[in-house]
């Protein structure tokens, strides 16, 4: 029982070990099938940890492997924990995650450093897993921490590339300032409960409730902090874009289907918290609501076929984490599951794409959408398992996109009207990008040689695919309107009443989504819109994402470098160093002095002894 | 005279005796095959370390008329003397080869000035401690001008020479003077009719004494001002008899040292501990603690030769040992002592090594650039050794320097804490130098012609892993070394 509950983080640990010792000297093949196996193995003991949870009725299953902190009253083990909710959570890391090892494999064939990317991606899922199992804060933390190290790892993989290295290098640094709040959260929890074990922390809540509403709201919004990095929203959002630089599958597994949601999925877990405290709620539903649509718009004027994706997902994000700020999380985590699905279907096509636009060699970047074209034909598989995933992302019926977002917009309905406008707009804007995309990429005539000279990707790659398009079409099925499966199943974690359907707000939405792809076939069926359209103010400010970066360039940066320059001039060199080099001056000039003494004759050495025994005698006889 | 009598001094009876038998058997030894000897007064140190170590207990005994006394700090002292002095007969066998120094009255001498040493660790009489000191300095006279007729080597010689017996004139007299005042050169009796006798406190010719007495002590110990003989000294002789000196002269001459003081305590009658520092002499002793960290450090720093820099080191180090005599605490003396023999030696293996080569023996700075990397094991003992000499955990220096300090600062002595830690940093710099040197630098001659010259010599080696295991080991595990110093209890060192 110990060793099973354990095991899903130590088969990916062992596939990491034995291709990091072992690696170089196998064959590429091997390597990925072993990393591969390790995530399926890891999958496997999940749904045996599932099956076990089910037939005991969400009785949590617990172990304490050691104890890690003991220091005065603070007092942490490695503790893990498999509830309904970290349950789900393991499934859909240790599923998805084994579908993306597989098709990796394809992808990533022939790169020079082939195993080294297996043992990251091995590594991030163990990671993930220890941060969804945690059953204490710091626990959960070290999960955190070492998901973003494998973030920052893969995407700076490539990274001759000193852009790459620079990406890397900027989502480390963001996420650092979130991390920053997560651990000042977590010593306020400490503080005021002195302990970091959910169940005592959570159990304390419910008993002094009110009189905690104060440091709730405290805690609850220095976690958040924390969650706007990991799950790249305003103002920490801006890594997740640069994030595209890493290998595709990486896109896929980390910055869209699961690390990014580690910050829906802490509010979950600490939801019993954050109900305590009703402003930070407002406030994480309306920036969850804000990002959905600055990321939203953003997403209508990219070029590149991966940055459209990832606006699109930090624009859900944005989604999951309003829900989550409305005390909607059965919601958040629905949407989390379908996206899970239906994203890295999206990027693992994207992938696909990708991969076929550079085998055929030409000249033009092989992301740009405005090279390609007409690859409906070129590409049939791709294509259709793309329009499934684009579908579900526009969310129509009855994909399972459809079903998470609407749960999503009918409790801001019926909370939040300001924020149920703005992520309303954002889901026009959704089905407009996903239109667009589709139409730009798949449709009309090929618009370079290397659109002309695509081929459909080999069966390792476009099974995965089938298997997330399968889900994608399927997966709405898992909770159904009004109180489905996935409702009952976190019920015992969440306590959350299921809302019934709402058909009039439902075929709204269909109608705008429907009207939406319409637009986007109208408008960009002639490519040339595409070209334009970046070039107008209107195109340069959506492209650049609110220009939020340069913003931050020109304050918070320029801000930070003046402070280093005038740390490192003024304080370390012209104080610290100039103090340092002062003394050693000082002494190597008080060394040469004191080696004239040492004259060498020894008549001198008698002389200086006699003086010294004069002055021993001296004060032993008289001045003592 | 008892059996009992020869128990307490086993040690010293067996070296003396292995001493002057092997000068004999010397005799039987072909030329050639001088290195037998060598293996020989191995074994016999080996044998007089063992009978210490199956003797330490936590009982003091006393012998040949209170002359003598044995207990834990003796044999500790013992124990580590014997260790230091095998390890160098070691280290000596290539040495002497290369250097063509492979002379058979070579390891007679070391045994008998080790005879010396053991005999003044247990001294519990001013003239026993006279005539230890006498009976460990002239053999090293005639050692440290074994090199000869290399000039350096007889100018190391006839320096430390006249010097010595200069010192030891010192000693001899303000042991009369005592015995003038007092009536008794016993230690124990002293400190008794010290205590049954106030007016003799200020007695100025037994103070007189005392510190003529002390004058000849600190000037084995090489604390300022009584140290200029050391730095040409320890250059000129052969580097193996600079790496005894430097290590087992100074433990036997520390606990000669503390004994004195303990003989002295009842200056102050109302102390009772087993070792403790009169008021009278605390500040003399702290002042002169500080002025040797001080010089030795900084003198360190300038120095161009490694082996010289390494004798301004043991001058330094002299300065801390006797911070910790002014703070009143043996047993961090000793342990100080211990951590400190070791890593000097660790550090004197790779000066052995070096000098065991072809050619001239070159210790200047440049010399040793490249050889971390040229010979990695070298390279790593000399970093542990330096390491270990700053005073950096996990190496048994970081141990020996926060017993040390701890209990400065626990006597009330916390400047002379602040000046240790201070000149402590300070050596950081000369320390690091060598490994800088050593890792960094390119070496000047090209170096396709040096690794055959540093071929491995097993003796070299096993010295080199036990010094540099001790240095790691002491540091680890500091609990077993004072289980054997203290002998379980707390002892008297005079009583």
């Amino acid at each position: 029982m110990t060793l099973l509950i354990v095991s899903p983080i130590l088969f990916p640990l062992l596939g990491m070990l034995i291709n990091a010792l072992f690696g170089q000297r196998m064959r590429e093949r091997v390597v990925g099938w072993v990393a591969s196996f390790a995530v399926i193995a890891a999958f496997a003991a999940s749904v045996v940890l599932f099956v076990q949870l089910s037939q005991s009725h969400g009785e949590p299953l617990r172990l304490t492997l050691a104890p890690w902190i003991t220091a005065g009253a603070l007092n942490v083990a490695w503790g893990f924990l498999v509830d309904p909710l970290s349950a789900v959570m393991m499934l859909i890391v240790t599923g998805v995650g084994a579908l993306i090892h597989i098709y990796s494999i394809g992808y990533m064939h022939g790169d020079p450093r082939f195993a080294r990317y297996f043992v990251y991606l091995n590594l991030f899922v163990a990671a993930m897993l220890v941060l969804v199992m945690a059953d204490n804060f710091l626990v959960l933390f070290v999960g955190w921490e070492l998901v973003g190290l494998c973030s920052y790892l893969l995407i700076g993989f490539w990274f001759q590339d000193v852009k790459n290295a620079a990406a890397g290098r900027k989502a480390f640094v963001v996420n650092r300032i979130g991390d920053v709040g997560f651990v000042l959260g977590m010593l306020l929890i400490f503080a005021t409960f002195g302990t970091l074990d959910f169940e005592t922390v959570f159990a304390q809540v419910k008993v002094r409730g009110e009189s905690l509403a104060a440091v709730a709201s405290l805690i609850t919004l220095l976690l958040f902090i924390g969650a706007t990095g990991k799950s790249a929203q305003i103002p920490l959002f801006v890594w997740l874009p640069d994030a595209m630089a890493g290998p595709t599958p990486v896109s896929a597994l980390i910055h869209a289907a699961t690390m990014v949601t580690a910050g829906v999925y802490m509010m979950s877990r600490a939801h019993v918290l954050f109900e305590l405290a009703p402003t930070t709620q407002a406030l994480i539903a309306l920036v969850g609501a804000i990002t959905a649509l600055v990321a939203g718009s953003s997403a209508l004027r990219q070029v590149d076929i991966k940055k459209v994706l990832a606006y699109s997902t930090v624009s859900q994000l944005g989604f999951m984490v309003a829900a989550a700020g409305l005390g909607a999380y059965v919601a958040a985590l629905f949407h989390l599951l379908t996206h899970a699905f239906f994203k890295a279907l999206l990027f693992l096509g994207a992938g696909s794409v990708i991969h076929a636009m550079h085998a055929a060699h030409g000249d033009v970047d092989p992301q740009d959408m405005r090279a390609m074209g007409g690859l409906a034909k070129r590409m049939p598989f791709t294509f259709l398992t793309f329009v499934i995933g684009g579908l579900a992302l526009a969310g129509l019926p009855p994909l399972a996109g459809f079903f998470s977002k609407d749960e999503v917009l009918l409790a801001a309905f019926a909370d939040n009207p300001l924020v149920f406008v703005l992520l309303g707009i954002t889901a026009a804007f959704t089905a407009l990008y996903v239109g667009r995309q589709i139409v730009l990429v798949f449709l009309g005539e090929p618009r370079s040689a290397n659109a002309a000279h695509a081929h459909e990707s080999p069966a390792i790659m476009t099974m995965p695919l089938a298997v997330l398009a399968l889900l994608t079409l399927a997966g709405g099925a898992i909770n159904l309107p009004g109180g489905g499966w996935l409702h009952h199943w976190l019920e015992p974690v969440l306590h959350e009443a299921a809302k019934p359907l709402n058909v009039g707000l439902a075929l709204v939405f269909t109608l705008i989504a429907l009207g939406a792809l319409a637009l986007a076939w109208v408008w960009y069926r002639d490519a040339q819109r595409a070209r334009l359209e970046v070039e107008s103010a209107l195109g340069r400010f959506l492209l650049s994402a609110w220009h939020i970066d340069a913003v931050y360039h020109a304050t918070v940066l320029r801000a930070f470098y003046t402070l280093s320059t005038i740390c490192s001039q003024l304080i370390d060199i012209g104080l610290i160093d100039a103090a340092v080099n002062a003394v050693g001056r000082s002494a190597r000039a008080a060394a040469d002095q004191l080696r004239a003494a040492q004259s060498g004759f020894v008549r001198n050495y008698g002389l200086l002894m006699f003086l010294g025994v004069i002055v021993l005698v001296v004060y032993f006889v008289v001045v003592r | 005279m008892n059996v009992a009598d020869l128990e307490t001094v086993l040690p010293f009876l067996l070296l003396a005796t292995g001493g002057v038998a092997l000068l004999l058997v010397d005799l039987a030894v072909p030329q050639a095959r001088k290195s037998l000897t060598g293996w020989l007064a191995f074994v016999v140190a080996l044998a007089a370390g063992v009978s210490a170590l199956a003797l330490v207990s936590g009982k003091t005994m006393k012998g040949f008329a209170g002359m003598v006394q044995a207990d834990a700090f003796a044999y500790f002292a013992d124990v580590l003397l014997c260790v230091v002095a095998a390890l160098v007969i070691l280290l000596s066998l290539r040495y002497h080869t290369a250097r063509g120094l492979m002379r058979g009255e070579f390891y007679p001498l070391l045994l008998l000035s080790l005879s010396g040493m053991s005999l003044a660790v247990h001294a519990a009489d001013l003239l026993v401690v006279f005539l230890a000191i006498e009976l460990l300095s002239i053999p090293l006279y005639v050692l440290s001008g074994f090199a000869r007729p290399r000039l350096e080597s007889e100018e190391a010689a006839l320096k430390y020479f006249l010097t010595g017996a200069f010192a030891s004139g010192f000693l001899v007299y303000g042991v009369a003077l005592i015995y003038g005042a007092s009536g008794t050169t016993a230690l124990g009796d002293l400190r008794a009719a010290l205590l049954d006798n106030p007016a003799l406190t200020s007695d100025a010719l037994l103070m007189a004494g005392l510190a003529l007495v002390m004058v000849g002590l600190l000037f084995k110990i090489a604390a300022v001002p009584f140290h200029f003989w050391a730095p040409d000294v320890y250059e000129g002789a052969p580097t193996t008899v600079t790496a005894f000196m430097a290590t087992a002269t100074k433990a036997a001459a520390f606990l000669a040292l503390m004994r004195v003081v303990a003989g002295f305590a009842a200056l102050s009658p109302s102390l009772a501990q087993p070792f403790e520092v009169a008021d009278a002499l605390r500040p003399m002793l702290a002042l002169i603690a500080a002025i040797t960290m001080i010089v030795g450090n900084v003198t360190a720093l300038a120095q161009q030769n490694v082996k010289r820099m390494l004798a301004y080191s043991s001058i330094a180090h002299a300065g801390y040992a006797l911070a910790g005599v002014a703070s009143g605490d043996a047993t961090a003396v000793l342990f100080y002592l211990a951590a400190y023999a070791f890593a000097t030696l660790a550090a004197f293996v790779v000066l052995i090594a070096v000098g065991s080569t072809e050619g001239n023996e070159d210790h200047r700075y440049e010399a040793y650039a490249g050889l971390g990397r040229r010979a990695p094991l070298l390279g790593v003992i000399m970093a542990l050794a330096m390491f270990s000499l700053i005073g950096i955990p996990p190496t048994a220096g970081f141990v020996g320097k926060y017993f040390l300090f701890r209990a400065v600062v626990a006597s009330d002595l916390t400047w002379l804490a602040v000046i240790g830690v201070l000149t402590s940093a300070l050596s950081a710099a000369f320390y690091l130098r060598v490994l800088m040197v050593l890792f960094m630098r390119e070496p000047e001659t090209a170096p396709e012609a040096e690794p055959a010259a540093l071929a491995a010599d097993a003796p070299r080696m096993v010295a080199a892993y036990v010094s540099a295991a001790a240095v790691l080991l002491i540091g680890v595990f500091p609990s077993a070394v004072l289980a054997l110093l203290t002998g379980g209890e707390l002892v008297a060192l005079v009583r």
